[in-house]
């Protein structure tokens, strides 16, 4: 997939959020600060709306008084930091071998289907992002897919249509809008 | 076979918590190491268990930990692998998210054993869930005394964190978890030196899965001759099954090792058979990496012999008839499953999960994806069976890492013993792409 540059402001972190990033970093012996880059990128992606612009890469540098290479290799190499803006809900649909004999191509079908978009694409109101993901852990309890921290497991369309109302009426935490 | 050694009160309501599983015998092997025994009689009773490493590979714990270096004034560490991605796998996520507290204790006796003074859980970026149960059992645990300075009053120190990933299976190999939890790219490390000698931040480093820290809970309460008592002479003890595909009841279990294959897919008490009264096609025992079997090898070996889920009677016949526990990940295809899609599935995610450091895999893989994705849908010749084969030859044994064999021995288990699957797939090109599943029944045992 072709990664386009999108440049965006960098996101306001509150204090309790830079309190929560200085305590990140405590968890490392001194001078090992570098190790905390994950999960900052974590935490940071969630108040940036769900991606991480080259301007977020860079303030996450700052903090770590690391280059900025350091954080966009890193940014570049998981592939749960999205690089490009997202919908509100990212639905990243789980689509290996196990959750596949339980019909998960049904699923990706179903959701591209209703939401009248392709795996990769975001609506165009910005709710939704659909995704595909590699093997999630939860094989016994296929299809799934993840939303946010959540795992929605045993999937059906009903199912689906279900969790898509409960999004649309803000029932279920959806990335920060920018 | 109905002992259980790590899920015994994994339904207890309240078990997430100190008080709850204190009250349930937690904590005590924690009492017994660090009062009764020293560091070399922890390492010496994990070795006589025998216990083999849980995470895939099976190499022994005891043996692992005894090749760690010891150099005067240079930190340790002691890493838990919760990187759980090896596709049909799901155990470890169950263990930590019921009941973290075992995981924890393992933690504290296996890091006394090693004398490691901080040690980290690196969990796999996508449990961001069960990373916050874990951050509150080990808050719990500082307040109780568990974790901290001077534990129980013993003199040792122990500090213990969590970190997570990012979503890369090669983060599971511990080299790459190391560079990972350096805050780097999962890029595998040359080999020697190993993370004995040279680890994390460049200091002695002993890396182990999830279940086997778990398991040196039991060990230390009961004692190593207690809990080779379970199992079969080469596979001591039970081992955490996640069972998924087309089973009635998937989902995870904890089995006395050597229990049946048949027992375990058509009995109650486990995966209740194949859903829909369906008949069984293939199976897969150890997570995506391992050799598929086909029918006529899953309940009994090429010999004739009751095939059981044990180290041994798994890998009886060797790669030519069959497999390996791995990694406990249990994946059951019905008839109507086709191999080849399969087999395509399982080399996309190879290719997609290759870190892209050494050639033969970064470019094998895709290769394989390609050819396999050709196959799959009708425009392969008989040639690309071979080429498959080709390529996987020059994967194997030629990375840094086991993640180009772990993405050959799939391609090459599945033409060694579906051959006229693919080869229908190339001479019915129409309906192999008009009919994907259930193409061609060839042996199934009801």
């Amino acid at each position: 997939m072709k990664t386009e540059i999108t440049n965006q402001s960098r996101p306001v972190l509150s204090p309790e959020k830079m309190a929560e990033i200085q305590g990140v970093i405590q968890q490392y012996p001194e001078g090992k600060h570098k190790s905390a880059v994950i999960r900052i990128l974590h935490i940071v992606e969630e108040e940036a709306g769900g991606w991480l612009s080259p301007d977020t890469m860079d303030m996450v540098a700052e903090i770590l008084n690391i280059q900025p290479i350091e954080v966009y290799e890193v940014a570049t190499f998981y592939t749960m930091f999205n690089l490009n803006p997202v919908g509100k809900y990212v639905f990243e649909v789980c689509r290996t071998g196990p959750c596949m004999l339980v019909g998960s191509d049904n699923i990706i079908d179903y959701i591209g289907n209703k939401l009248d978009i392709k795996v990769g694409e975001t609506t165009k109101d910005g709710m939704f992002t659909l995704k595909t993901a590699e093997c999630l852990g939860a094989c016994g309890y296929g299809p799934m897919l993840q939303c946010g921290k959540k795992y929605h497991e045993h999937l059906t369309p009903a199912k689906v249509d279900e969790l898509i109302e409960s999004c649309r009426k803000g029932e279920i935490q959806g990335n920060k809008q920018n | 076979m109905g002992r259980k050694l790590l899920l015994e009160h994994i339904n207890v309501p309240g078990i997430e918590t100190f008080d709850v599983y204190r009250k349930h015998g937690g904590y005590r092997s924690v009492e017994k190491a660090l009062k009764t025994m020293s560091p070399e009689d922890v390492v010496e009773e994990v070795k006589k268990a025998n216990l083999k490493g849980r995470g895939g590979a099976g190499f022994p714990t005891g043996m692992k930990w005894s090749f760690l270096a010891k150099p005067e004034g240079v930190p340790r560490y002691l890493l838990c692998n919760a990187d759980e991605s090896e596709p049909g796998t799901f155990k470890d996520r169950y263990l930590m998210e019921y009941i973290p507290h075992l995981l924890i204790e393992g933690m504290i006796v296996s890091s006394y054993a090693l004398g490691t003074n901080l040690s980290f859980i690196y969990i796999r970026g996508e449990y961001m869930w069960i990373l916050e149960i874990l951050e509150r059992a080990i808050a719990e645990a500082y307040d109780k005394g568990f974790l901290g300075k001077n534990i129980l009053g013993s003199g040792y120190d122990l500090d213990l964190r969590v970190a997570p990933g990012g979503g890369a299976y090669i983060c599971g190999e511990e080299t790459a978890l190391i560079e990972s939890l350096e805050g780097k790219r999962g890029n595998p490390r040359i080999k020697p030196p190993f993370p004995a000698v040279k680890g994390l931040w460049g200091c002695p480093t002993v890396v182990n899965n999830v279940e086997s820290l778990a398991t040196i809970v039991p060990i230390i309460n009961d004692g190593a001759e207690e809990y080779a008592k379970l199992g079969t002479e080469g596979s001591n003890g039970t081992k955490l099954i996640s069972a998924c595909g087309n089973i009635t009841r998937g989902g995870v279990y904890e089995i006395e090792l050597g229990l049946s294959v048949e027992e375990f897919i058509y009995g109650d008490e486990w995966c209740r058979g194949i859903a829909n009264n369906k008949k069984l096609k293939a199976l897969v025992p150890g997570g995506s990496s391992v050799p598929i079997l086909p029918a006529h090898l899953i309940t009994k070996t090429a010999a004739g012999e009751n095939r059981l889920m044990s180290y041994e009677s798994l890998a009886d016949g060797g790669f030519a008839s069959g497999s390996m526990l791995g990694s406990g990940g249990f994946i059951v295809f019905d008839e109507d499953q086709c191999i080849v899609r399969n087999t395509w599935n399982f080399a996309r995610f190879y290719a997609h999960e290759s870190c892209g450091q050494c050639s033969p895999c970064r470019e094998g893989t895709g290769w394989m994806e390609r050819v396999l994705h050709r196959l799959e849908t009708g425009k392969g010749n008989m040639r690309d069976i071979e080429l498959l084969a080709d390529i996987n030859k020059k994967i194997e044994g030629n990375t840094i890492c086991p993640l180009g064999d772990a993405a050959a021995w799939p391609v090459a288990a599945a033409i060694r013993h579906f051959r006229e699957e693919f080869e229908w797939h190339v001479t019915n090109p129409q309906e192999a792409v008009t009919r994907n599943y259930g193409l061609l029944r060839k042996e199934t045992v009801s």
